[in-house]
């Protein structure tokens, strides 16, 4: 079974078992396994029902704002010299980033499975602003686990979460970051397994997860494609995207897998630098592969299997595993995983801040870091697709600190 | 070695009453500590162990064994070392079963056949892995039969009669009843609940099956034990630990008494169990 993936199309995976090659799995108690069992059937029942997907595309047109505008940054551009940049905007989108897609999916789903209480992990705060938001929507109540050292360093999102009718629960184990607020996440599921929907914000855990948010995610590439096509007659020469779990990354690469002359980047979070030990959130380009939250994929940890706390200056990246598809692409040589360093990732923040008049989030500008190193290389008739995921006013505090500045 | 444990079950039931089953986390306090409690175990009236592996993400456990995995890992434990503190163990006790409890991630990056074969040559008996689900049974499982050693499954609330065949097929040495949907540590289970739940599980298969998660007193052990092959003692145990820890989390004069005196005690409440019905 563990290799039945076809080797044709990077795009059929996973398996029935949830395996992308050696990567993912269902590593869960015994729980919340008949859990996993049901939420499969269910996600399956929805794909197959019209209603399911017209209700999808209408809140996708009307609530989120789809689709959304894939944009020519020409200043920019013309400022490196080298290939045409553009920018696949999703942090235009309701709740400014990518998290909203995957949210409205799964609200859908929580609601057709008849479940009346909403959990959700975040680390920046994006995924649990846009859970909060479809709780609103919906009038179901939000838990949301956050690990206390994010809550300190994302306040704006913790005061909308709350604005929002959700209950913002601080994890204090651990570092108190994204892992920390998942493993909370996961005792409370197995604690309230009747009536809780768990909704993971991003590509990753037991399947189905990683499969279901990949699907959610994927309009961002099947969009960014055809707007390509319409607006240059081709297909980019390279696409771009930030990967902490990866959900954008991977909603942004599905679409683009099968096309060979795409050159496909994810950047990691190599924050202080691969070489500091404990000092990145790379998890591909500086861990091994291991088990955690579900499934296996490459994850940070010692050698006795203990998992690290990882550090991004992006809450959002700062997490020590990474979806399992990714794990699969980066061994079969299809997709380039980079680290890029905090200092990398500010410096490009403030370049498209002041080149395009557009605010990224931290997590973005990763991706954006690498972009600046490629456009260069490249000839002016060539092109780049970064996923900008999300907007950065939620970093403005952080970045006034890495300034030397208070606000 | 199942036949360790199932001797021992075999005995308890000569005797008609239910087992003692106590869980410490190796390393907790730190590694001689922890096996001299471990060795103080069997006399106090534990009858079979289970020693936790400590891991940095335990997702299934409540605050007490969190903290008690947290204090291992900082005096220093590795999987290494717990197979070492079960291999001195051995050296003086060669009835008692041990089950080792924890994680995969740990014995994936250590290996599993290279663990497989450590574990065999300490003298482990059996194994708990959490986060190994029978759909999960390549993995380690399967791999640990052939190697003799038991594979312990968690059964629970939410396996119903229709998963629970899969759930026990690969099981052996005993079935491990959670007796609630949730983290260890947590509320009380209700003692008839879990009789009822026991008598579907035994209809399924003549494993013993012994029933843990949220048992901290002498009382609850009689009366779970009333009405199951064995009763799980965890969290109350890693908490007697912690009672006596100084303000840098060393142990003192009282760590290793704390756990046998709770021992005791919960050994005259299991003992007492069928008694109070004959």
């Amino acid at each position: 079974m563990n290799q039945s993936l076809p080797l044709n199309s990077y795009r059929s995976g996973p398996d029935e078992d949830g395996r992308f090659g050696n990567y993912g799995g269902r590593f869960v108690a015994e729980t919340l396994m008949p859990l996993i069992l049901d939420l499969e059937a269910a996600w399956k029942a929805a794909k197959e029902d019209p209603a399911f997907a017209a209700e999808l595309g209408d809140l996708g047109t009307h609530y989120i704002g789809r689709p959304s505008p894939l944009y020519h940054a020409e200043r920019l551009s013309q400022h490196l010299g080298g290939a045409q940049i553009w920018f696949k905007r999703e942090e235009l989108n309701h709740t400014g980033s990518h998290k909203i897609n995957n949210c409205v999916g799964q609200i859908l789903l929580a609601k057709r499975m008849g479940k009346t209480r909403i959990i959700a992990e975040t680390g920046a705060g994006q995924h649990g602003v846009a859970a909060a938001t479809v709780c609103a929507r919906f009038g179901l109540p939000c838990v949301v686990y956050m690990g206390a050292t994010d809550v300190e360093r994302q306040k704006p999102n913790v005061f909308r979460m709350k604005l929002l009718g959700a209950e913002v629960r601080a994890v204090t184990s651990g570092a108190g970051t994204l892992k920390d607020a998942m493993n909370e996440a996961l005792r409370d599921w197995v604690t309230n397994v009747a009536d809780t929907y768990y909704l993971i914000g991003t590509a990753a855990g037991p399947h189905p997860y990683p499969q279901m948010v990949r699907e959610f995610q994927s309009v961002i590439g099947a969009e960014a494609r055809q707007q390509m096509l319409d607006a240059t007659g081709k297909l980019p020469d390279a696409v771009v995207a930030c990967v902490g779990g990866g959900s954008n990354a991977i909603g942004m690469f599905d679409a683009f897998l099968d096309d060979r002359d795409v050159a496909i980047y994810g950047t990691e979070a190599g924050g202080h630098g691969l070489e500091v030990e404990n000092g990145h959130a790379a998890s591909m380009s500086g861990g091994r592969p291991g088990v955690l939250h579900g499934n296996r994929t490459y994850l940070l940890q010692d050698a006795d299997g203990q998992i690290l706390e990882g550090h991004s200056i992006s809450a959002g990246l700062d997490y020590p595993g990474v979806g399992p598809q990714h794990s699969w692409l980066k061994d079969a040589g299809r997709v380039n995983y980079v680290p890029v360093t905090d200092a990398e990732a500010l410096d490009a923040f403030h370049t498209c801040t002041r080149f395009e008049g557009i605010i990224p989030a931290l997590e973005s500008a990763h991706g954006l870091a690498h972009v600046l190193k490629l456009a260069p290389t490249m000839s002016q008739d060539q092109s780049i697709v970064l996923c900008l995921s999300g907007r950065g006013d939620k970093d403005v505090h952080t970045v006034a600190a890495s300034m030397g500045m208070e606000l | 070695m199942t036949a360790r444990i199932d001797a021992r079950f075999a005995a308890l039931k000569a005797e008609n009453r239910p087992a003692l089953v106590t869980f410490v986390m190796a390393g907790d306090p730190d590694m001689e500590t922890a096996l001299e409690i471990m060795t103080a175990l069997p006399a106090a009236g534990a009858d079979l162990i289970e020693l936790g592996m400590p891991f940095s993400d335990p997702m299934a456990d409540g605050p007490a064994i969190q903290k008690a995995g947290l204090r291992a890992l900082h005096a220093g434990q590795t999987l290494a070392k717990t197979l070492n503190t079960v291999r001195r163990f051995r050296e003086g006790d060669q009835a008692t079963p041990v089950i080792l409890m924890g994680y995969f991630n740990p014995i994936y990056v250590y290996g599993v056949d290279v663990f497989l074969q450590a574990a065999k040559a300490a003298g482990v008996d059996g194994l708990i892995v959490v986060d190994l689900p029978p759909e999960m049974d390549d993995e380690l499982c399967l791999p640990a039969l052939a190697s003799d050693i038991a594979f312990v499954r968690l059964a629970t609330p939410t396996t119903d009669d229709r998963r629970l065949p899969a759930v026990l097929k690969n099981t052996s040495g005993f079935v491990y009843y959670v007796s609630i949907t949730g983290i260890t540590g947590s509320a009380a289970p209700d003692a008839g609940k879990v009789e009822a739940a026991v008598g579907r599980i035994k209809r399924h298969t003549d494993l013993p099956v012994c029933v843990g998660f949220g048992v901290r007193s002498p009382e609850q052990a009689r009366a779970i034990g009333s009405g199951a092959d064995g009763v799980v003692v965890g969290s109350a145990l890693v908490n007697a630990i912690a009672e006596t820890l100084d303000a840098e989390g060393r142990a003192g004069p009282a760590t290793v008494g704390a756990v046998t005196g709770l021992v005791e005690a919960l050994a005259a409440g299991v003992r007492a169990a069928r008694l109070a019905e004959a």
